[in-house]
């Protein structure tokens, strides 16, 4: 049993150090930003995630009480990935918008893309019927 | 076996925070040093939680978890000053 409890440990923080470095390594090797926030938003994160698990099962072992801060900080981890990599993104484009806009394939319809150019009409319209008090 | 884990941990995990000063360094463009940055906070949280497994101590959740807060807003303010050039509008 305590052998199963070491092995298992062990193998998470070593699991976790080894996705923390691969999302460090993926932010200096791939070629753009886009690219590169996916290495270390999903790599990093489940890194981290193996090192809190170790962390929570090394002191249910040591200590025999399940301890729920671990838990409290994968959870926020993992709730905030996303937004801070969606954010990141968001910026960059905004910041590069004139050469994004020329790169980009076009969008096949009537208007273009909706974080570069504005809201299309008839939507326009649409969201504003909804905004009118009824009655 | 735990020790020589740690030990790996630590080594992997330091080595990526260097990997992140060299892009922070680097980084050719202004969010890829905020990206760097929200990295390493992410990674110096995982060294808090090795710390607190080789020290057999419960003391460091409070700032793994302080750090985790602070670096998710300070990303999230960064970014909003850079799209809209305020943060609380």
């Amino acid at each position: 049993m305590n052998f199963l409890f070491e092995f298992v440990i062990s193998s998470l923080i070593v699991l976790g150090g080894i996705f923390v470095l691969v999302g460090s390594i993926g932010l200096i090797k791939l070629p753009d930003l886009m690219t590169r926030l996916h290495a270390p938003t999903k790599a990093t994160t489940l890194g981290l995630g193996g090192a809190l698990g170790a962390s929570m099962l090394y002191f249910l072992w040591g200590e025999g009480t399940l301890s729920i801060h671990e838990v409290l900080i994968s959870v926020f981890l993992f709730l905030t990935a996303p937004v801070t990599a969606h954010f990141i993104a968001k910026a960059h484009l905004h910041l590069n918008r004139d050469t994004i806009r020329q790169e980009l394939s076009p969008t096949g319809r009537d208007h273009g893309w909706s974080t570069f150019d504005t809201v299309p009409k008839e939507a326009a319209e649409a969201g504003k019927a909804i905004d009118q008090p009824r009655g | 076996m735990i020790e020589y884990a740690l030990v790996f941990g630590f080594f992997a995990v330091s080595l990526a925070l260097l990997l992140n000063l060299w892009r922070l360094v680097a980084g050719p463009t202004l969010m890829d040093r905020v990206l760097a940055v929200d990295t390493m906070v992410i990674n110096v949280i995982a060294l808090v939680i090795l710390f607190g497994i080789q020290y057999t101590t419960t003391t460091y959740f409070e700032a793994a978890l302080l750090l985790a807060m602070f670096g998710f807003i300070s990303t999230v303010a960064y970014c909003r000053f850079v799209m809209r050039g305020d943060i609380i509008e």
